[in-house]
């Protein structure tokens, strides 16, 4: 072969180089098949195991220890009370922080800190945070013993609260929040860089604060971002079953919550509880289960996707 | 005259109510402050976190019935067998080398097969395929972890390796529980991960690197392979990183399908225990709370925390050390 080649790396005969590609572009649709295949399975495998269970009775019982009379009414709605608080808990202080280190921060020490800590933050592992919110949130750091607990109002009213938490729908979001609450500030520190800083300075050139001007104008134009980025972080607290196991959810629940002191269960925890079991007939309940959760995580995300489509206008 | 000079200042405060400059910059001051808190709650939280994992694993290793625990005993010993009653054994290694050895089978399934979909997608793919194929990278990444802990236990276990090993093998190699189908289900839910932050990391090298490529007669393969992977190569390895990370924290597929025998061993076929594994066994209810059992949870979460932290820590090292910057 008479090619000239330079001093360094090897001669490749180019068909070799040609077939090399080929071969990669069939590597590439395979691992790509892999992925879709792979969900095929994970949907029509649940399909199969739980679609026979998936009936009217089965959203409207509560749980027994008879799989056939078994239903999920008390996982579905406390996991309903306990993403919705944990929704109005974490949302604001998310926003919140993004703010503060987007608009208002210096480029200081202890902003780079607080930066580094929330990256952190988002790498630990949840059943950790399942931990702390044990000790903080349930036991309230042992500061209040069972003898001298506080309360407002009766068990049964709609503004029930007693200290230390125990384990409770408010627990829940609360813990909840310390796992979601790096995801939140991330997506809405990247949506509000997102915004031209041309739009800023519009507004602080006709006179404005920085506040007006972060209330007026910033926030509006990154509030489609922030609320896609606020859907997902809320999708993924709804899934979570190994931060609410720790801080004590109850397993047989029967009633759903009626305050944020109530005993709760979530539907993760409660298909966790039945597919630890041998019997066949909770596997199938176990997959029934599986199966509301995923159509409660379309809808979430369905309503993301939708918020995108509709919202998002170029700003540039 | 134009109408904004018409108007006069009783029609503009009729609009819009005067501030003075003074409450203006208060209520800035107030709005400023509040936020500075909202950003100080995570700062809290970490304090938190490392206060209550510091007390009680220091709680566990001075138990004043338990005078044999030791923080070396606890970080070499090989025996994990809190729960025998008269003689527990309180040595990590197992459940670390149970961790290790799920988040290597999940490595090894999700690294190779991320990186080369996050290559496709960001240089080969067409447009049509690319938003399906992204849409579900999206659903697995939403997949709340407990169903692919079901998965593990009710379809890879019994239907794949369970079939394969008997066809292949003759016999019965895998148990119920093993980690080789906990491994492969917390690798499905680490490979989104992976092809989302590597096509990131990717799409970030810029086109002229792939154009110079391409016009010194490289294919799309060699432009790729040695040029914008190389290129892109922190942003990679922080991902795989991140990943592994995941894997690591993973509670709910080892939960149900890795079981809960703590056991020294490389061999996937076999029943081992996670490190976060042990903790939903203390949590469920197995152990009285105050007890040395109980404890011990704390003392292994006090140690996944510090393995998740020096990972998450490399894996910025790794983003800031090793970025190449092209302007």
């Amino acid at each position: 072969m008479n090619q000239r080649v330079p001093s360094k790396g090897t001669p490749i005969a180019s068909w070799r180089r040609l077939a090399a590609n080929r071969m990669f572009l069939v590597a590439c649709l395979a691992a790509t098949l892999l992925a879709v295949l792979v969900l095929s399975a994970l949907l029509i495998s649940i399909l199969v195991d739980g679609w026979s269970s998936l009936h009217w009775d089965f959203l409207n019982s509560f749980a027994s220890r008879k799989p056939e009379k078994a239903g999920i009414k008390a996982a579905l709605f406390g996991s309903l009370w306990v993403v919705a608080t944990c929704t109005v808990l974490a949302v604001p202080m998310g926003i919140g922080t993004a703010l503060y280190l987007e608009e208002f921060a210096k480029k200081s020490r202890l902003t780079r800190f607080i930066q580094l800590n929330i990256t952190n933050l988002s790498g630990v592992p949840s059943i950790v945070y399942g931990i702390i919110g044990l000790t903080a949130f349930t036991r309230l750091f042992g500061m209040i013993g069972a003898n001298d607990a506080w309360s407002i109002g009766s068990e049964e009213s709609f503004f029930y609260l007693r200290l230390p938490f125990g384990p409770s729908v408010l627990t829940a979001a609360l813990t909840l929040m310390l796992v979601v609450l790096p995801v939140v500030i991330v997506a809405s520190q990247e949506a509000l860089r997102a915004v031209p800083k041309s739009l800023r300075e519009g507004s602080l050139a006709m006179g404005a604060t920085t506040w007006q001007t972060i209330w007026r104008t910033t926030l509006p134009a990154a509030s489609p971002t922030i609320l896609t980025g606020v859907i997902l972080a809320i999708s993924r607290a709804i899934g979570e079953a190994a931060p609410i196991l720790v801080i004590g959810g109850a397993l047989l629940i029967f009633q759903t919550p009626t305050n944020l002191m109530s005993d709760f269960t979530v539907l993760p925890l409660q298909i966790f509880n039945w597919a630890g079991r041998p019997q066949a007939g909770f596997h199938s309940i176990a997959a029934a289960a599986i199966l509301v959760q995923l159509v409660l995580l379309l809808i979430f995300n369905g309503t993301a996707v939708a918020i995108r489509l509709r919202l998002q206008k170029p700003l540039q | 005259m134009t109408p904004v000079e018409q108007s006069t200042l009783a029609q503009v405060t009729q609009r819009g109510r005067i501030v003075t400059r003074a409450s203006r910059e208060g209520a800035e001051r107030v709005v400023r402050g509040a936020l500075f808190l909202c950003a100080l709650f995570s700062v809290l939280t970490t304090i938190a976190i490392i206060a209550v994992l510091a007390k009680e694993a220091l709680t566990f290793f001075t138990l004043p019935n338990h005078p044999e625990i030791s923080v070396w005993q606890f970080v070499f010993g090989t025996e994990w067998t809190p729960l025998l009653g008269a003689k527990p054994g309180f040595g990590v290694l197992p459940l670390i080398s149970g961790t290790f050895l799920v988040t290597g089978i999940a490595a090894c399934v999700a690294l190779p097969v991320g990186l080369i979909t996050a290559i496709y997608l960001s240089e080969f793919a067409p447009q049509w395929l690319r938003t399906p194929l992204k849409a579900v990278l999206e659903l697995l990444a939403g997949v709340p972890t407990v169903v692919y802990g079901f998965f593990a236990l009710t379809f890879i276990t019994p239907d794949i390796l369970q079939r394969v090993s008997r066809w292949v093998t003759g016999e019965e190699v895998f148990g119920t529980y093993n980690a080789l189908s906990a491994g492969i289900a917390v690798g499905i839910m680490i490979l989104p991960i992976v092809c989302s932050l590597g096509e990131d990391a990717l799409r970030a090298v810029p086109r002229a690197l792939r154009d110079g490529s391409a016009a010194l007669g490289g294919t799309k393969f060699d432009t790729s392979i040695r040029v914008v992977v190389p290129a892109a190569l922190s942003g990679i390895v922080a991902a795989f990183l991140l990943a592994i990370t995941r894997a690591v924290g993973e509670t709910m597929i080892v939960a149900l399908a890795a079981g809960s025998l703590p056991t020294l061993t490389a061999n996937p076929a076999a029943q081992v225990q996670t490190m976060t594994g042990y903790m939903v066994q203390i949590f469920l209810g197995d152990a009285p709370a105050g007890g040395v059992e109980y404890q011990s949870a704390y003392a292994v979460a006090a140690m996944l925390f510090l393995l998740t932290l020096s990972l998450a820590w490399i894996g910025g090292m790794v983003l800031r050390r090793f970025r190449e910057e092209y302007d």
